[in-house]
């Protein structure tokens, strides 16, 4: 058995799903998701006991593209958190009603096949099909099934794919040139590589353009709020769970081994940039209004930290922005499922609307209390251990890096305790808030208990992904 | 058997937090508080085994857990330190904390949310526990920050109340200010010397350093002193303090006064023998410390809020024990938190049985009188406002007397500045007591009518902690300094022994007859000419600078949280929208040249051929000029 199984599952399930019809699609889709959730855990345990579970074939001749799969324990940790949160986005989705719905869940499974695609494709033209494919139902979901006025949204989600795909050409034309170097798209052929500087540099710029737009990096980042903001939840979560993560990932797997003396050369730049989005994402994120949007830019502060902590090129940065990229993705689906839950009983995304909802739901507000307390890095969430590593990978580089780097600690604090106050808090709402079902809940504890877990207990995570970024920081250092 | 009791010792109170969560609605109010109170108990006899165990044997336990993060040169695990500092540190939030569970029990049983309540309150024990056990830096900032957030969430327990909860959020914040400059601190020496662990530490400050990691170390030592300075309410981050008194007088007395704002002086203590490495940042603790001690001190004595009063002198407090810390004597700040948990405790305590007595007034100015009606309550305070105002022989004179002594050796002006705070502090207690207990009764005809004794419930631990104020001295006099013997395996530099000579008893002369001066002062303003304070709008001039408390917080809003907002307002309306704008101008950009373009597209074919052969001609000269 190979990862690839994942992937055809995915895909077929997506097929499934929308054959299934209206009434069955959102529980086929569940279904077929479990099963790949349940597939990468079997698979993980064959890799850890040593057994190969990567793929290659040839796929075309000229050029030659290959189907190649890499499976490695970093990519099988992206692999994880997508299969993971699928079954869970889908699940939390059991409250909303769609129209078409054989039509959404089939987009969503496709959407997990071609992320998960992304993680694991070890050819650059095979890797860059999945990264393009994943666009596209994403782009259908937010159009299609998103909120507000739709010319707006038709805008703002037309302004996203045009922007991402963009980026992207530039990717693209890199892989073209780095394929008349070295005939071949494969990861390792183009780790072989040896390039002059100035080759590098116009390398690693091209995958930055393509990387900084999807992560986002400021100032390429102006897509993201409003996208967040119109898309629904589903479409949400995925974006900044799962799809945020495909760009950050491809630094570690393809934009650092292959242009590593530009890396190496641009090193405080691009930490200054990542850090610059920390701080400018926070202070945005101070007056923010929309509760969608204050967690869209508490997500551009996030993923800035990520992302300083790869380009720092150092084992603590790297395996911490992996962590961290594991716990953000599971926090920021659970905060953006507590601003769905507001949504279905209150009909606002006004955080001035809300208030007073503590005194009738207990419940909720200790779970969406736990979140906030692991979105801002409490000690004992699995956030901190990933945040600690890296502001300590930071500090190595120069500690002023990580001071700065570190304002997120009181910013994040800040802007997450507000709207908690001003969303949950005060004299109770004189309209009536429903406590959540079990159905919610469920969400809510499977992604603190991952968090808690994993927060006292990283190691296992911490082991899996280790020898695989050691790979990579050998081939960037040699 | 050690691991397995250690961490009963740990969990006990978490076992609480999770019964109280989860099934503290169902069982009854007494129940919840049972329970609460029991879990914090256990860890309390816990701590006296280990206690005994070590006084036995002298060994201190090292007990490993299980890895917890590993950067890339060292590991961190999760270990628990029992030693003489630990278990000392145990024992009082232990025991304090006992007698404060069983005081909720009847101080919240009307509290429809008391469950939530014992549970957080367990939950604070678990991490303070944490805190004050972990073996290393990482395991300590657990407990930190962890205090830090039952601290929030137990001042703004009654949450319906949006400005308790900006107090709240207030107290979070200020700390998370502290705690960045307390991660700066362990980012430097983990990377100086790849280990947080305390005894590992120690060894490698032993050794020879270079000046390099000497100034690194200057700047840990800084870096964990902000830190210190924002859970232990030192200026310039103290103003969370007085706004956390929004909280139940139960959680005032536990955690903003005996245990979590003693934390930094806990984690300096801890870490003496990196402080001792950096004079200079000795000086500046002594210095923060008695700016402080004297700054806090003022503003009480103006205060008329019962618990505001004794925030601020808590704050004071805090900052002679700095003062000691920044002198190099250890041992003397840590006598003075205990005594200082004692009696605060029962003076915090002791305020909640007035407000609760007056059903919720907490204004001086419409108490009085009350000396009659409470004899138990009186009493207790008064014992514990005789220790903190440092009256021979309760036990603040004793440590209050080591600190001012300490000071003098290290320089008379800090002596100068907290022998003020000193005759300050025993003004303003005394006011306190004056204007609660003595004269007429000033409030409503109501609660006159309705004035009693508290319940058992609430003046037992009055009494006890009383006892303790009153005795507690014993633990340290000169003489016998059983607590220096006690802490001295702790302590990197040892800590000479003073034997009592002429100069030390002329300065404990000056120190009680300048807390006697205070008691006077008190006594001729507020019980000879029976001076009530003016209503708020009558208060002029400079008193009432101090009474808005020097305008800090106006001042901090101004400095730093307008600009952040105007700042936030800024970016989040006209950057974003003109980033917005750039993107789409690639979008017109393209979409201009696209419309100019079409338009040579006209079907002309002399156009095309004229344009193919300009084409041509210019391709021609190139080759031309290029050879």
């Amino acid at each position: 058995m190979d990862v690839t199984t994942i992937l055809i599952l995915l895909l077929v399930g997506a097929i499934a799903t929308y054959f299934s019809g209206d009434k069955l699609a959102s529980k086929v889709a569940l279904v077929f998701s479990l099963g790949a959730f349940g597939l990468s855990l079997s698979l993980l345990s064959t890799y850890c006991n040593g057994g190969n579970i990567s793929f290659i074939a040839n796929w075309i001749d000229i050029p030659k593209v290959a189907l190649a799969f890499k499976a490695d324990g970093l990519a099988m940790a992206m692999v994880l958190l997508t299969t993971a949160l699928t079954p869970l986005i889908i699940f939390s989705s059991f409250g909303n009603s769609f129209n078409n719905s054989k039509n959404f869940y089939a987009l969503v499974m496709f959407m997990s096949f071609a992320m998960t695609g992304t993680f694991l494709a070890a050819d650059g033209l095979l890797y860059y099909v999945f990264w393009e494919l994943a666009l596209i139902p994403i782009y259908f979901i937010a159009l299609i099934w998103g909120n507000g006025d739709a010319e707006k949204r038709k805008k703002a989600v037309l302004k996203f794919f045009i922007y991402t795909l963009g980026g992207s050409l530039f990717m693209l034309i890199a892989f073209a040139y780095l394929y008349s170097k070295a005939d071949s798209f494969l990861l390792e052929d183009l780790y072989k590589l040896d390039l002059t500087a100035s080759e590098q540099c116009w390398v690693f710029f091209a995958f930055f353009l393509a990387y900084a737009i999807k992560i986002p990096i400021i100032p390429f980042h102006t897509w993201q709020a409003k996208v967040y903001q119109k898309a629904p939840t589903v479409g949400t979560m995925l974006l900044s769970g799962i799809m945020l993560k495909m760009g950050l990932y491809s630094v570690i797997r393809w934009q650092l081994p292959i242009a590593p003396d530009a890396a190496k050369t641009y090193m405080p730049v691009l930490i200054g940039l990542s850090i610059a989005g920390v701080i400018y994402g926070s202070i945005v994120a101070l007056r923010q209004k929309d509760l969608k949007k204050l967690l869209a830019y508490s997500s551009l502060a996030h993923v800035g930290l990520i992302a300083a902590g790869c380009y720092t090129l150092t084992l603590d940065g790297l395996s911490g922005a992996v962590l961290q990229m594991i716990a953000h993705g599971f926090v920021i689906v659970g905060l953006f499922f507590a601003a769905e839950i507001i949504f279905r009983r209150y009909e606002t995304r006004k955080i001035d609307e809300m208030g007073g909802i503590r005194t009738q739901t207990p419940k909720f507000t200790s779970m969406f209390m736990i979140l906030v307390l692991a979105s801002v890095a409490l000690p004992g969430t699995f956030n901190f251990v990933g945040e600690f590593t890296v502001l300590y990978s930071l500090s190595q580089v120069n500690v002023w890096f990580a001071i700065l780097g570190g304002t997120t600690i009181i910013l994040g604090a800040y802007y997450m305790l507000k709207m908690f106050q001003n969303s949950m808090l005060g004299e109770t709402n004189a309209k009536v808030f429903a406590e959540v079902t079990s159905n919610e809940a469920i969400t809510f504890v499977v992604i603190i208990a991952f968090l808690l877990f994993f927060g006292l207990y990283p190691k296992p995570i911490v082991d899996l992904i280790t020898p695989s970024l050691n790979e990579i920081l050998s081939n960037i250092n040699s | 058997m050690d691991t397995n009791l250690a961490l009963l010792l740990l969990l006990s109170p978490f076992v609480g937090f999770l019964f109280n969560i989860f099934f503290g609605k169902k069982v009854s109010r007494n129940v919840s508080g049972a329970i609460g109170t029991l879990t914090v108990l256990v860890s309390f006899l816990m701590s006296i085994c280990f206690f005994a165990q070590l006084n036995q044997n002298g060994k201190a336990l090292e007990i490993h857990l299980f890895d917890w993060i590993s950067v890339h040169n060292f590991k961190l695990d999760f270990g628990l330190l029992l030693d003489q500092l630990s278990l000392l540190w145990l024992l009082f939030v232990t025991g304090i904390g006992s007698l404060i569970h069983l005081y909720s029990i009847s101080y919240m049983h009307d509290d429809e949310n008391m469950h939530k309540f014992f549970a957080y309150l367990n939950l604070f024990v678990f991490f303070m526990i944490t805190l004050v056990v972990g073996d290393n830096l990482l395991v300590m900032f657990i407990g930190w920050e962890g205090v830090g957030l039952c601290s929030y969430l137990l001042i703004g327990f009654w949450h319906k109340n949006q400005d308790y909860n900006d107090a709240a959020k207030k107290a979070f914040i200020m700390n998370r200010i502290g705690d960045l400059g307390f991660l700066i601190g362990i980012f430097l020496l983990g990377s100086q010397f790849n280990t947080l662990n305390f005894s590992e530490l120690k060894v490698a400050l032993g050794g020879n350093l270079s000046l390099y990691t000497n100034i690194c170390l200057c700047f840990a030592a800084l870096c964990l002193f902000i830190g210190a300075c924002g859970k232990s309410a030192q200026l310039p981050l103290y103003t969370w303090l007085p706004d956390a008194m929004a909280g139940p007088t139960p959680v005032s007395a536990l955690i903003h006064a005996a245990t979590m704002v003693t934390a930094g002086i806990f984690m300096v203590t801890r870490m003496n023998f990196l402080f001792d490495l950096t004079p200079e940042v000795q000086n500046i603790i002594a210095i923060v410390g008695a700016l402080t001690a004297l700054v806090a001190a003022s503003i009480g004595l103006l205060q008329n809020d019962i618990k505001k009063v004794l925030a601020y002198s808590t704050v004071s407090q805090l900052g002679l024990m700095f003062l000691a810390l920044g002198c190099g004597a250890y041992n003397v700040a840590v006598f003075h938190v205990i005594t200082h948990a004692f009696f605060k405790a029962c003076l915090f305590l002791g305020s909640g049985s007035v407000i609760h007595g007056l059903h919720g007034e907490q204004d001086m100015r419409k108490m009085g009188g009350l000396r009659k009606a409470m004899p138990i309550t009186f009493w207790t305070m008064m014992i514990s406002t005789l220790a903190i105002a440092g009256i021979f022989p309760f036990a603040g004179f004793w440590s209050k007397d080591e600190i001012l002594m300490v000071a003098f050796e290290h320089n008379t002006i800090l002596y100068v500045v907290a022998s003020i705070a000193s005759i300050m502090t025993a003004f303003y207690m005394f006011r306190l007591m004056y204007l609660t207990f003595f004269n007429d009764f000033r409030g409503t005809e109501e609660q006159k009518h309705h004035l009693h004794e508290s319940p058992s419930l609430i003046t037992i631990p009055l009494v006890i902690l009383a006892i303790l104020a009153l005795i507690g001295g014993a633990i340290n006099l000169p003489g016998s300094n059983w607590l220096n013997h006690f802490l001295e395996p702790i302590l990197a530099t040892k800590h000479e022994e003073h034997a009592l000579g002429t100069h030390e008893y002329m300065l404990m002369g000056i120190a009680l007859a300048g807390a006697v001066f205070g008691i006077l002062w008190a006594y001729s303003k507020y019980i000879k000419q029976g001076f009530v304070p003016k209503q708020d709008s009558e208060i002029t001039g400079f008193s009432k600078t101090i009474y808005n408390l020097y305008y800090v917080d106006e001042f901090y809003t101004f400095l730093i949280v307008r600009p952040l907002n105007s700042l936030s307002n800024f970016f989040r309306t006209t950057l974003e929208t003109a980033l917005g704008k750039l993107v789409f101008g690639f979008g017109t950009v393209a979409n201009g040249l696209g419309t100019q373009g079409k338009k040579l597209q006209t079907g002309s074919i002399g156009l095309y051929l004229f344009a193919f052969v300009i084409g041509v001609l210019a391709i021609l000269t190139y080759l031309f000029i290029a050879q």
